[in-house]
């Protein structure tokens, strides 16, 4: 096996050498609708075992499907997202296979007709854009799943058909990428951008998002495709990058060897971390496509689609870049709020309440995303509210609290929901600006730290710092910083 | 005893007017069936017990005057490729032994919210594929006129279970004739209705672009109240229209002054029976008597109609029936070396042999460089047929030609044919490919005493105006009164 240094140092070689790594992904991603494509089944993750099953997606004899209007819309959603062309006569066509997790032995899927064709979608790679090109985006069925037992020597598995029949987008993208952090890239935009549009989920421990990479290499300025390998099985953005490292080197010491790439598919074997040969292009399937007479063909028509293209918000990458410019945060920060539409749905809220962005930037990323983080809550639902982080951020600009209170009070805010303003009142927290009290406070210290003084006069100028110290801790911090400062150096005479 | 005497609509009044109970009816039902069914073999399941306790519930509600469905009390047989909940469904395959739906087709639902009494399920050629039902997993079902003859196919079951007094009523279904072919074979009423007027949900696949399902009737009129039951839209079939389902009934005696039948030419050229011929030409000067006028057309693309229907027809069969692979329900091997292993002896062991025939011209087809070749060409000429239909009926009103271009003919005469028994169907095809809707109804008898029957075509949806026309016929003549003559063990 390969170790990881010795991995980066091939691939090094393979890239500056001589050969140009020419990469392609298909994605498969669940569309977030609460029933299957064709039947009324719940979508829901997790449920026991064939309890989510119907005779329509168990593929009972008589049954017929019938298209699920929210799926067909969201895939539609998905494809202006991509810019693809939309072909305004669409159908769907069968798809034959055996395999005992495809109730009828034949998915329900795309291939005459697709849904969009020739999109692209914009990435960010290391700083710059790099344009991808989309071959198409189509609406299938999902299969079920086998499961087997996990006792040695069991003659049997078992199916699970809650799956089967949810409703799987398929987007194909042109063989554009060349490195692993194009593809890096291309796999976080593209979950992004489907997240924006809510068009799925995305999670992918759940399966509801996955990838599979056809990888060719070929002689740097040669501009012919070398033979592609796809590789299944990559169950997550890391196994992706892992599989393709690895399938990189394989080829390029067969080329190397004078030997020639075979047109196959590999599985990637998640542990041992390597591919093994599942079939090769003499084995590929033949899925006998024809057009499923069981469904109508969709017409979509131009009031159908400019609706649907209203309905896009803005997509990730035009919103980072609004960030930036508009809202002067670096590329970082307008990234990390990107990233989630939550998030950046949940900022310009709070810039909407008070024109902050940067105050909010810092608030939002260093603190909401670690107590999201250190209590593992859902970043759908945060637990806090825009205006109630507006509201603190107000306060602190009041001079009300310290900004170590203000920690304080975030982080109480977290746990109880409750306003700032109430947090503060009810704990007493709000920053003691009365001249006299912190005057007192002053006389206090002075009167029982005379070495201080002492040592202060001397030129110990750090024995200020001390006793700013003592008085907040005497006011439990709630002292104004400032007022203390100013007239703690009054009172010693500086 | 036997109830040849009646129609439904007759039994329907007597029923509700209290004359007879349904379940004295059903009784008698049975009591013939026992008797004459071991010379038929119309039905691979009976349902007995259930159908008397359904007699005494609907004569219950009679007597305690509740509303009551369309067809209360009257007994019907289902076609064995339409699921009943909870009645094992076989599509006469060994493959759906023991297979019992847990669902209700659309039509059987229709049936029983109209409390029609189902008392089985038909036998057919299996998986609707044979115009003979000599290719049933299960028996060979004769036909009641001569028991050495088949009774056409594919529901040749329902065919003769009507024509044997068995049922009053019978659903079939009708891929590329199978209802109208055994309905003439057996001298009765056999609609197809328009694609798309009737849903095929819980109707076992096979071709799935010409599958429709249709009724037995002992006359046009109990045609038109089955039809009226079964017909309209339905959200589970994406292929079923949302049209309005007029009644089937009203003015059906309108008449056929002024109709303009069209006679193509190409359907009674070479391999057309002479008697059939005949019997065909006589019904169509009884036509001209009463007012209609005939105008010979032509359908230009007929001679292709065969080829393109075996081409669609088969590739869809053959992805309909991927499903049955031992996984899920059905027969699965006995022993088997892993799953490709279980799918081969399964499919081998579970299908007939014109299954198996059908499955691989089907899948050869689709398969990748052929499809073009095949399935996208059939496609094409099958838009042609349909375009000459369309061009037909901007000139006729509806199309008249023989059923089929033979009486029934002997069993096991073709069985070793393929090629014969498709041209079986050669006149009910063309409908299927076009979705139009047809009708057979009796025209005569061939001097072996063996029914002939004439076929009825117009245009998509004009169901009601079919059976205008065939009322007109039937209200002069008495082919549909003839009764096969038929002894039981008990006489």
């Amino acid at each position: 096996m390969l170790s990881v240094s010795s991995v980066a140092i091939k691939l090094l070689k393979v890239v500056n050498m001589e050969y140009e790594v020419v990469i392609g992904l298909e994605t498969h991603a669940e569309l977030a609708t609460i029933t299957k494509l064709f039947c009324g089944c719940s979508t829901k993750f997790g449920a026991e075992p064939n309890t989510h099953v119907c005779p329509i997606c168990l593929g009972m004899p008589g049954v017929l499907p019938v298209m699920n209007k929210k799926a067909f819309e969201y895939a539609l959603k998905a494809a202006v997202a991509l810019d693809c062309e939309i072909n305004r006569f669409t159908n769907f066509d069968r798809k034959s296979y055996y395999y005992p997790d495809l109730p009828k032995n034949y998915q329900i899927s795309q291939n005459y007709y697709n849904l969009g064709i020739d999109g692209h979608m914009n990435m960010s790679v290391n700083g710059s854009i790099k344009k991808i090109r989309i071959h198409n985006v189509h609406l299938e069925e999902e299969a079920g799943k086998l499961i087997h037992p996990e006792e040695s020597g069991a003659d049997y598995s078992l199916v699970d058909f809650n799956r089967a029949g949810v409703p799987l987008l398929e987007i194909v993208s042109y063989p554009d990428m060349r490195t692993v952090d194009e593809v890096e890239s291309y796999m976080q935009t593209l979950r992004k951008i489907l997240l924006y549009t809510e068009v799925s989920d995305c999670k992918m421990q759940e399966g509801s998002l996955r990838f599979e990479a056809s990888i060719s290499l070929r002689k740097k300025g040669s501009d012919k495709l070398g033979n592609r390998v796809e590789i299944k099985n990559l169950n997550s953005m890391k196994s992706v990058i892992k599989a393709i490292e690895y399938e990189a080197i394989r080829q390029s010491e067969l080329l190397d060897r004078g030997e020639t790439i075979d047109r196959e598919t590999r599985l990637w074997d998640e542990v041992g971390e390597k591919s093994q040969r599942m079939r090769s292009k003499e084995e590929s399937q033949d899925y006998r496509y024809f057009p499923e007479p069981d469904l109508l063909p969709v017409l979509i028509d131009e009031k159908w689609l400019s609706a649907v293209k209203n309905s896009i918000p803005e997509l990730p990458l035009a919103r980072k870049q609004r960030f930036i410019e508009a809202c002067k945060l670096s590329d970082y920060d307008a990234g990390i709020l990107t990233e989630e539409k939550v998030l950046a749905d949940f900022f310009e809220e709070c810039v909407k309440i008070l024109e902050r962005p940067k105050s909010f930037s810092n608030w939002i990323i260093n603190d909401l995303l670690r107590e999201v983080k250190d209590r593992k809550l859902d970043i759908s639902n945060l637990p806090i509210k825009p205006r109630q982080l507006a509201a603190l951020v107000e306060i602190i600009e009041k001079g009300t609290i310290s900004s170590t209170i203000a920690k304080e009070v975030f982080s109480d805010m977290i746990q109880t929901g409750n306003d700032p303003q109430k947090i503060i009142e009810e704990k007493g927290m709000a920053q003691i600006s009365d001249e006299g009290l912190i005057e007192s406070v002053i006389d206090k210290i002075i009167a029982a730290n005379p070495n201080v003084i002492e040592d202060y006069k001397k030129g110990k100028k750090n024995a200020l710092a001390f006793l700013v110290g003592q008085v907040m801790k005497e006011t439990k911090g709630k002292a104004n910083p400032k007022m203390v400062n100013e007239k703690l150096a009054k009172k010693v005479g500086v | 005893m036997r109830l040849s005497g009646h129609t439904a609509l007759q039994i329907r009044e007597k029923l509700l007017s209290r004359e007879i109970q349904a379940s004295d009816l059903v009784g008698q039902l049975f009591k013939w069936i026992k008797d004459i069914e071991p010379n038929v073999q119309a039905f691979i399941t009976t349902c007995e017990k259930e159908a008397l306790e359904k007699a005494v519930e609907i004569d219950k509600k009679i007597i305690n005057r509740q509303k009551v469905g369309l067809l209360a009390g009257i007994p019907i047989a289902v076609k064995d490729n339409i699921c009943t909940k909870n009645l094992t469904t076989t599509c006469a395959s060994k493959i759906l032994q023991n297979f019992i739906p847990p669902y209700d087709a659309f039509v059987v639902k229709r049936l029983k919210e109209e409390d029609a009494i189902i008392i089985g399920k038909t036998n057919l050629d299996e998986f609707a594929m044979g115009s003979s039902t000599e290719n049933s997993g299960y028996k060979i079902t004769r036909n009641p006129w001569n028991h050495e003859c088949v009774p056409g196919g594919s529901s040749g079951g329902s065919a003769a279970a009507v024509a044997a007094d068995f049922s009053f009523l019978a659903l079939g279904s009708d891929t590329g004739g199978s209802v109208r072919q055994p309905a003439a074979l057996c001298g009765v009423v056999g609609i197809k209705p328009t694609y798309g007027r009737v849903s095929r949900y819980g109707l076992i696949a096979f071709g799935s672009s010409l599958d429709q399902i249709g009724t037995f009737t002992k006359d046009v009129k109990d045609a038109a109240l089955l039809l009226q039951v079964i017909a309209g839209y339905d959200s589970y079939d994406s292929t079923s229209a949302q049209v309005s389902v007029p009644d089937y009934l009203q003015r059906i005696e309108s008449g056929v002054k002024g109709l303009r039948i069209g006679i193509p030419k190409e359907y009674f050229a070479g391999g057309l029976n002479t008697e059939v011929g005949v019997a065909v030409k006589d019904a169509l000067k009884l036509y001209e008597k009463l007012g209609a006028t005939v105008v010979d057309i032509s359908l230009p693309h007929t001679e292709y109609a065969v080829a393109v229907y075996y081409i669609v027809a088969n590739a869809e069969a053959s992805s309909n029936l991927a499903r049955y692979d031992g996984v899920k329900y059905g027969y699965r091997t006995g022993e088997s070396r892993g799953i490709i292993d279980m799918y081969c002896r399964t499919r081998s062991e579970g299908f007939g042999n014109e299954v198996k025939r059908r499955i691989m011209l089907g899948n050869y087809a689709l398969s990748s460089g052929y499809y073009d070749a095949y399935y996208m060409k059939a496609s094409k000429v099958r838009n042609l047929i349909k375009s000459d239909f369309d061009a037909a009926f901007e000139k006729v009103d509806c199309i008249m030609c023989p059923t089929s271009p033979v009486p029934a003919f002997k069993i096991g005469e073709r069985a070793n044919n393929p090629l014969e028994m498709y041209l079986s169907d050669i006149y009910t095809i063309p409908a299927n490919l076009a979705g139009i809707p047809g009708i057979s109804i009796p025209c005569g008898f061939s001097k072996t005493g063996l029914p002939i029957g004439m076929q009825i075509l117009a245009k998509h949806f004009e169901e009601k105006k079919i059976l205008q026309i065939a009322y007109a016929f039937e209200r002069e003549t008495d082919f549909h009164l003839k009764k096969p003559a038929l002894k039981g063990s008990t006489g």
